[in-house]
Formats: structure tokens, C-alpha cells, sequence
């Protein structure tokens, strides 16, 4: 239920003129009303006392996967969306690796049916580039743009040949969709699980090397620059990658790119004893690359970060590490992380949370990320300072599949405002 | 510290011994075998009495404790090695201290792995009693009665000595 | 970076510091590779008795789990389980049966309720005996044997015995492993072993596309030539290539294979005129090596039976001496 909400006393974190600030933030019938002058005669049903916390604007996930529909023994977007809002993200991007494949617009309602209901996060579906993710055919893009849909991608999955390739980017920049591309050669990635350094060498892991990836942005930004496609890099891993990005972006070329809070928190280095939590795509890689990747955020060329919170019923994970599922739980932990990373010296506040606010609305195109008055009423009201224990009981997601259970994390999130209604609240744990 | 016994004098008494038995017996050129680690020192003493034709056989009894599952297997665990074939002779088996008489039947275990022998006689330097198997020494060189808290040890190889100790010393 | 995964080195030590399941060489010091090769050598001299048979493992039940194929490995583990008196069951389990973890977690968990006091594990998966001693009851041990890419540990300890009874100790030596690097384990347990036990050099040779990626890091020197690379070592061993190789581009046939890394006669003159040769077997004549040079008088090729039983009874029998001391510790705490 929106109300007239008062939030007192929070330090704005998120971008805008009161960026850094302590100030009131004023909510009515859905939208920011004020932000810091608020009008004498404003009444509001409830008081946030956010005095010591961080205020931002709701977070927003490029990648946020919900397993429905088709999945529903991992996860539901319902157990999915409230994990999200305890995380203190407002808007999520689902990628399109549901059962059946979200390439046409009746899969991309029946998420929106299920993501209305659930109520506690707006879901903005990314549909498939081609039919069935196979890399063949080209999907009915116009049709899901009309669906909703905010962009499409055809996530890791190997296009048949360069043609597909390149008439799927010019057929999505012709209807003005975004594509979303995960770099990777799929023939130079194959069968591999872990980066392709000395620990997956010693561990006799077949390697993903970050050619894999280097050679793909490489190839994409080409194409980009003769298509003149919006192209996003979703998920980069490497140096490499962000110079090229760099580079490309000072060029001009209308490129963005993000990058997984797990490629920014962990090397390779967490490997060495077969933990299949850390089985990620991208694959966590080496120092070099992770400070690359911080820098990139801190710099401003990678424009977000994302969770690619990954739930997966627990079998998923209990397997040798190669024949276990990649990915990550990391709806609820993301906060902490970017708390942690903050607080270790090693991201730029200010950076960190516009890359998880004003970037990705901009990668997006939507007007969302900000807490000037008439925007969206989308909030985040985070502790930075006490800490919490992750256990599965603690985790609202269906995925339990992080390797932080049993550590103490800072941060969390105490209420998360969508659309002017508290959809989580630290207090009563809804 | 000094020794309980005077362990040359013990040991020539019990060749002289041995040496009765063999004879009585009409054993015709048996092998001595002595048990790591203070059995051998016996074995070889006993060896330059007795003037036998064979070189000392030695055993470690550590893969054929009865103990492996309560205690785990002994780490300075050495092969044992019996120059000679064993199958069809007679033995003369030695040990410092019989005790239980787990250890013997150990060794009796491990020796009929090398072959069936003709016949196992068994000498022991200190007998302390304690017997928790029926098997009893042919000739023994010293009877010890110890108090609970007390025990035996050979310390040698040269020269070889008993040592009295209290438990928990090593 | 806030969190590190410290666990791993441990898994195979019991806090005494003794083995108690027996999954790699990393992580072990150069005095627990020592005690396996003495233990081992008590074995041999077990092999040679009339009765080739001692009572540790009476009572004790050690399962072969195969997932991959082996006639080799697992025979003479299942020897050297039953020379030292242990219940043997051998499994047989195809991948495509298994290829959810989760059949696999059920299927251990069946072989636990049986009473099963060891696995001897032969995986396709790198990785697959950690998270199979990580998943099992205290009371079990589980012993690698052979696991994707990543282990061979009795292979490299056997290799290691035989290489101590030709040289003496390892101080000193240069030892050239050559061929498919990139796809063996028992060559990565081997550049292990040979480093913790004290090996001068440890050399590599191989074409780039048969190396791993940056496996200076294991501590060896990287030769493409195989003349340099032979130059003045004391042990050479060979490593067998697989035929799929050519397949995926890694190598253009078996002839050219030879030609520049195959072992022949003349080549081995390079060496030091002691060298041994090794093969961890089975052997392609022709393709590693020269039958000449396989048959010859360097090569100790046929020794390595004897000597992987004893070292399997040895591993056998720590691991499960680890476990028990583990146990009673633990009855303790209690």
C-alpha cells in the first residue's frame, strides 16, 4: 500500500545535488515528493527514522535471474522477488534462460503476471536474441520490445556463425532494442569452468582463457561500430575488456558495459579447494583482473555493477566442481559486498552506488535511480554498520548457493520503499 | 639409572639353557628369530653363545597387532627380514619382555606367513607376568614382579640394560 | 579480497598431521611422502614371503569405485587391499549413471550404510575425490586414484619408490618428463612429489599446445626441444598420448609426435649414460617411445608392478590408520 512516507535524518548516498548530504526524504502517492526541503504542511502516515543509515535510490540488477517460468525448483520469481527487495534492489532485469526460452512475447507476459503478483520488485524481462537461445533464427524482438521486454541478449549461448551474429545486432538496432552480449568464444571457452591460470592448471580444471572473452569484445564492438547498435557488455571479467570499453567509449561508440559483484570481490585464488560455490560464469579471474574491474567502476567506464544472482537448489552444487551449476545466490548479499568493498578502500562510494542506480537506469534508458523530487518512489535504506551472520535461514532466496554461509557480512538493507510502499522492512522482516 | 639385572650373565644363563633343551629335544639346527627392537639385541647375544649356522632372523610384528583398530599403525614401522627360508625348521623365537603374550602371538602369525615351521621354541629375557593369552616361555632369563604403576624396559644395544620405570616416564 | 577459501590443504590430514584420506601430493611435506616410501618398502619385502598376505586390514572394507575404466590401477589396488586382509568390493559405474551429483551423493550414502571403511576413487572429474571425502562420514577414508587432470598420487609415489631405488635419493637429480602435459595427472603429481622430495630440476617437454597454462608455476623448466631437455638428466620419464589428441588440433599425427618427442636410442644418449627411463605404461611403441628403448637396459618400466602394489598397501594402511587415530581422538573429546 503506498502512504505518505517520511524518511528522517538518512545520508543520501545515491546521485543528485544531495549526493553525500543528510536529508529528509518526503513520499506521496507513489513518487519522491521532496528531497531535503520538505514542505511545512507535509503529513506523513509513517516516520523512517534513518538517522546513522544510507538513503538511496532502489538498486538496479541487469541480471537477476528468477527461474520461472520452467525452473521452479530453484527458485519462483515470488521467492526471488522478495530476496531481491531484502537486498534493496526496486528494479530487476531477468535474462531470458527460462524453460521454455522468454524469445516470445507470451512467455514475457506470464512473467509479468507473476512479477505483479509477487509485488515486491519491478521486473524488466530481457527476451532471447534468437529462438530458443540456439543461435540460429532470429527471435520476434519487435514483439517482445512491445511485451515489455528491455532488451535481448542471447546470454553465453554461441551464435551458429558470424552472419547470425551480425544480423541479429542489425535487425535489434533497426527496431531500437538494446542487445545485451555476454563476450565469449564459445569454441575457445569450451568445456572449460574455471579461469585459465596456474590454479585451474594445478587443479587440472579445463580453463576459460580470457582470450575467450578479449577476442568477443573485440568482435562486438567492431560490429557495433559499423551496425551502430546499442551494444551493452553484460558480466565483463577482464582487464583487458574495460581498456577496450574504454577506449571504445572515449571513441564514442554508444557502448556500455557492467560487471558481477563476484568478479569484483574474488580471484581465482578461491578455487584451489573445489568449492562449487565459486563455479561462476564469468569465471572469477586473476588480481589483476578484479583490480582492472574495480578501477573500471570507480573510473566510470564499466557503467553498473550486477548481481547475476544465480539461485540453484542445493544438488545443483553437490557434484565435482566441473559438474556442478555455475552461479551465485547473491540477491541479499550484494548490499553487504558493496558495503564491504567500500569500506576496505577498494570501490568509491559514490561510484559503487551509481553504478547500481543512475548507470544501469542509463544502460536501460529508463528514468529511474535517482531520488529528486517526482521521481519514482524506488528506496533503499541501508545500515552500513552492524553486521550479520549468512546462514540458509537467513536467506530468503530459494538458492542457498553462496559461499558466504557462516560469515559475518556488514550491511544490510532496513527498509526498501517500492513505488511508496515498504515492500521489506528489517523491522518486520516482510 | 642402573639395571635390574645383569643382563651378559642372564643371557649366558639361558643359552646354557637353551642349549639343554635343544639337545633334549634332538632339535637339529634351528634358527634364532628375535622381535624388534629389544628382541634382536637378545637374539644376536644368544646367537654368539649358541654359534648356530644361520644369521639372526628379525621380525616387526606391526602389520600383525591385534591393536591396528584401537591405536593405528606403528609409523617407524621397518620390514622384517628373515635371511633364510623357515619352512620345515626350528625356531628359536625371542623377545626382552613377554608380558600379555599378544606380541608372541604376533610374531607366530608373521612366522607362519614365511612357512610352516617344524617347531617355535620361546625364550624371554624378563618375564613380568600379567598373561592375558596361554602361552608360556621354554626358558626364561629373569622373573619380575612389578607393582601396577611400574614396568620394564631394555635399553641397549650396547651395553644392554633393564631399566625399572614408573608409568608415564618414557 | 574478503573472503579465502582456506580448508583445502587439511582435508587429507587428521590433527595429528598423519594422512587419513590420501587425495593429492599438494599440501604434503617432503617427511609424509617419506613415510609412505618407507612404509612401501616394509610391503616389498611382504610381496616376497611364502604367504604374501598380513592381518592390518582384517575386518576392513575397501570399495573400488571406478567411474572411468582401469584394469591397471584398480588390480593392483584391489591386490594390495587383499594382501592386507581387507573385504574388496569393485564398482563399476558408468558416467552416464552418475552424471547428477546427485545419484552420486545417494550411491555414496548407500556404500556408507554397507559399512564401507574406504573408497578408492577413479573419476573422470578433476576434483571429484575431494568432494567425494568431503561429503563421507568420518569413518570412511577415501584414496584417489586418478582423478581427471588434477591427481594421480599412488601413480607418482610409485614412480617416486622406483626412482629411489635406482638413484638413492632424489638431492641432486634432473628429471625430464616428457609429452602430453596438459592432459596428465600423473605427470602434475610427479612435478609435485619430485619438488617436495628434493629434485634438482624438474624439466618438461612438450610442444605449447601439450602445456598448461603457466606451468612454470608448478616449479619445473620449460623445454620445447627435446635435445636440450634431455641434456644431462638423470631420469627421463614418458608419458602416454592419447590418441583423441590429434582430433583437437593439439597435434598433427603420431609420426610427427614421435619424431621430435618420442624417446629413441640416440636420444637417450643425451642423457646421462645412468638415466633410467620411466612410463607410467600403457606404453604406445613408436608413438612415446622406441620398443629398443622401452625393452632396453635403462628402462625400469616392468619394476613399477611391484612397486604399486606396495605403495597402494601403504597408502591403504596409513589412510586407514589416520582415520582411526582421527576417531578415537574425536571419542575423546566427547
Amino acid at each position: 500500500m503506498s502512504s505518505r512516507l517520511l524518511i528522517k535524518g538518512g545520508r543520501i548516498v545515491s546521485p543528485g545535488p544531495l549526493c553525500d548530504q543528510v536529508a529528509d526524504i518526503a513520499v506521496a502517492d507513489g513518487r519522491i515528493l521532496a528531497a531535503g526541503d520538505i514542505p511545512q504542511d507535509f503529513t506523513p502516515d509513517q516516520v523512517i527514522d534513518a538517522v546513522g543509515h544510507w538513503v538511496s535510490a532502489g538498486f538496479i540488477d541487469l541480471s537477476h535471474t528468477l527461474r520461472q517460468p520452467g525452473l521452479e525448483h530453484k527458485a519462483t520469481i515470488a521467492s526471488e522477488c522478495a530476496a531481491a527487495a531484502r537486498g534493496g534492489f526496486t528494479t530487476l532485469c531477468t535474462p531470458p534462460s527460462t524453460s521454455p526460452v522468454n524469445d516470445s512475447a507470451p512467455v514475457t507476459n506470464l512473467i509479468f503476471d507473476q512479477a505483479l503478483g509477487a509485488a515486491k520488485a519491478k521486473v524488466l524481462p530481457i527476451g532471447a536474441m534468437t529462438k530458443g537461445l540456439k543461435g540460429e533464427q532470429l527471435s520476434e524482438m519487435y514483439a517482445l520490445k512491445q511485451a515489455g521486454c528491455v532488451a535481448v541478449t542471447n546470454m553465453r549461448h554461441p551464435f551458429r556463425n558470424n552472419q547470425v551474429l551480425k544480423r541479429c545486432l542489425e535487425y535489434a538496432c533497426s527496431q531500437d532494442i538494446l542487445a545485451f552480449v555476454c563476450p565469449q568464444d564459445s569454441a575457445l571457452a569450451k568445456d572449460g569452468c574455471a579461469h585459465d591460470g596456474a590454479i585451474a592448471s594445478k587443479l587440472g580444471l579445463v580453463g576459460i582463457p580470457t582470450i575467450a572473452e578479449v577476442l568477443s569484445v573485440a568482435q562486438w564492438l567492431i560490429l557495433a561500430e559499423e551496425t551502430e547498435a546499442q551494444v551493452h557488455f553484460s558480466q565483463i571479467s577482464c582487464a583487458r575488456s574495460v581498456s577496450m570499453i574504454a577506449e571504445a567509449k572515449a571513441r564514442g561508440l554508444k557502448v556500455t558495459a557492467d560487471v558481477a559483484i563476484a568478479n569484483l570481490l574474488y580471484t581465482d585464488s578461491v578455487i584451489s579447494g573445489y568449492n562449487p560455490m565459486f563455479h561462476v560464469e564469468p569465471p572469477l579471474r586473476s588480481e589483476n583482473d578484479r583490480q582492472a574491474l574495480l578501477d573500471g567502476v570507480n573510473s566510470g567506464v564499466i557503467d553498473a555493477i550486477c548481481s547475476n544472482h544465480e539461485p540453484h537448489e542445493s544438488a545443483a552444487k553437490q557434484a565435482p566442481f566441473a559438474e556442478t551449476a555455475s552461479g551465485m545466490s547473491q540477491a541479499e548479499l550484494l548490499c553487504s559486498h558493496i558495503v564491504e568493498l567500500i569500506g576496505g578502500g577498494e570501490l568509491d562510494q559514490a561510484a559503487a552506488i551509481r553504478a547500481l542506480t543512475t548507470g544501469p537506469a542509463a544502460v536501460l534508458g529508463i528514468e529511474a535511480g535517482t531520488l529528486e523530487s517526482g521521481a519514482a518512489g524506488d528506496i533503499a535504506v541501508i545500515d552500513s554498520e552492524s553486521r550479520w551472520t549468512v546462514s540458509e535461514g537467513s536467506l530468503v532466496s530459494r538458492g542457498k548457493n553462496t559461499p558466504s554461509l557462516g560469515k559475518s557480512l556488514p550491511g544490510r538493507s532496513l527498509y526498501t520503499i517500492l513505488d511508496g510502499a515498504i515492500v521489506y522492512s528489517a523491522e518486520n522482516d516482510i | 639409572m642402573t639395571s635390574i639385572i645383569h643382563v651378559e650373565n642372564t643371557v649366558a644363563t639361558m643359552a646354557a639353557e637353551l642349549k639343554t633343551m635343544i639337545a633334549k629335544r634332538q632339535i637339529d639346527n634351528p634358527v634364532i628369530v628375535g622381535i624388534r627392537t629389544g628382541g634382536v639385541w637378545i637374539a644376536k647375544r644368544l646367537q654368539e653363545h649358541l654359534e648356530l649356522a644361520d644369521a639372526v632372523g628379525e621380525l616387526d610384528i606391526s602389520f600383525y597387532r591385534d591393536d591396528f583398530t584401537r591405536i593405528g599403525l606403528n609409523p617407524s614401522v621397518k620390514a622384517s627380514s628373515l635371511p633364510i627360508e623357515t619352512e620345515n625348521r626350528h625356531l628359536i623365537l625371542v623377545d626382552d619382555v613377554i608380558m600379555s603374550g599378544r606380541t608372541i602371538r604376533a610374531a607366530m602369525n608373521e612366522l607362519f606367513d614365511y612357512g610352516r615351521p617344524a617347531s617355535i621354541v620361546l625364550a624371554a629375557l624378563i618375564d613380568v607376568g600379567a598373561r592375558e593369552l596361554p602361552i608360556q616361555p621354554d626358558v626364561i632369563g629373569h622373573q619380575a614382579h612389578l607393582e601396577s604403576d611400574e614396568r620394564v624396559k631394555l635399553v641397549g644395544p650396547d651395553p644392554l640394560q633393564v631399566e625399572l620405570r614408573k608409568k608415564g616416564q618414557s | 579480497m574478503p573472503e579465502l577459501d582456506e580448508h583445502t590443504p587439511v582435508l587429507q590430514l587428521n590433527r595429528f598431521d598423519q594422512l587419513r584420506h590420501f587425495l593429492t601430493i599438494d599440501g604434503l611435506s617432503c617427511q609424509h611422502l617419506t613415510d609412505i616410501l618407507d612404509t612401501a618398502d616394509t610391503f616389498i619385502e611382504v610381496g616376497s614371503r611364502s604367504i604374501k598376505k598380513v592381518p592390518l586390514l582384517r575386518g576392513k572394507t575397501v570399495a573400488n569405485l571406478f567411474f572411468e575404466a582401469s584394469t591397471r590401477t584398480r588390480t593392483t589396488f584391489e591386490l594390495a587391499a587383499k594382501r592386507l586382509s581387507a573385504d574388496v568390493l569393485n564398482i563399476n559405474i558408468s558416467t552416464s549413471a552418475t552424471s547428477k551429483g546427485e545419484s552420486l551423493s545417494d550411491m555414496l550414502q548407500n556404500l556408507e550404510a554397507m559399512a564401507v571403511d574406504m573408497f578408492v576413487v577413479r573419476h573422470a572429474q578433476s576434483g571429484a575425490p575431494h568432494f567425494i571425502a568431503e561429503s563421507v562420514t568420518p569413518r570412511v577414508s577415501v584414496i584417489n586414484a586418478g582423478d581427471g587432470r588434477h591427481a594421480h598420487p599412488t601413480q607418482a609415489m610409485l614412480d617416486m619408490l622406483t626412482i629411489r631405488q635406482h638413484k638413492g635419493q632424489f638431492n641432486g637429480l634432473t628429471v625430464a618428463i616428457v609429452g602430453d602435459i596438459l592432459h596428465s595427472r600423473v605427470a602434475r603429481s610427479q612435478i609435485r612429489a619430485l619438488n617436495v622430495l628434493g629434485a634438482r630440476e624438474v624439466r618438461v617437454i612438450a610442444p605449447d599446445t601439450l602445456l598448461p597454462v603457466d606451468v612454470e608455476s608448478f616449479g619445473v623448466k620449460v623445454f620445447n626441444d627435446m635435445s636440450q631437455g634431455l641434456e644431462g638428466v638423470d631420469v627421463v620419464i614418458m608419458l602416454r598420448l592419447q590418441k583423441e589428441r590429434m582430433e583437437g588440433a593439439l597435434l598433427p599425427s603420431e609420426s610427427e609426435f614421435f619424431r621430435l618427442y618420442g624417446l629413441s636410442e640416440k636420444k637417450l644418449k643425451l642423457a646421462k649414460p645412468d638415466a633410467i627411463v620411466m612410463h607410467p605404461g600403457p606404453i604406445n611403441r613408436g608413438v612415446e617411445i622406441d620398443s629398443a628403448v622401452a625393452d632396453g637396459p635403462q628402462s625400469v618400466i616392468l619394476n613399477e608392478v611391484t612397486n604399486g602394489i606396495a605403495v597402494r598397501m601403504a597408502v591403504l594402511s596409513m589412510a586407514m590408520s589416520g582415520q582411526i587415530a582421527e576417531l578415537a581422538a574425536d571419542e575423546e573429546v566427547i
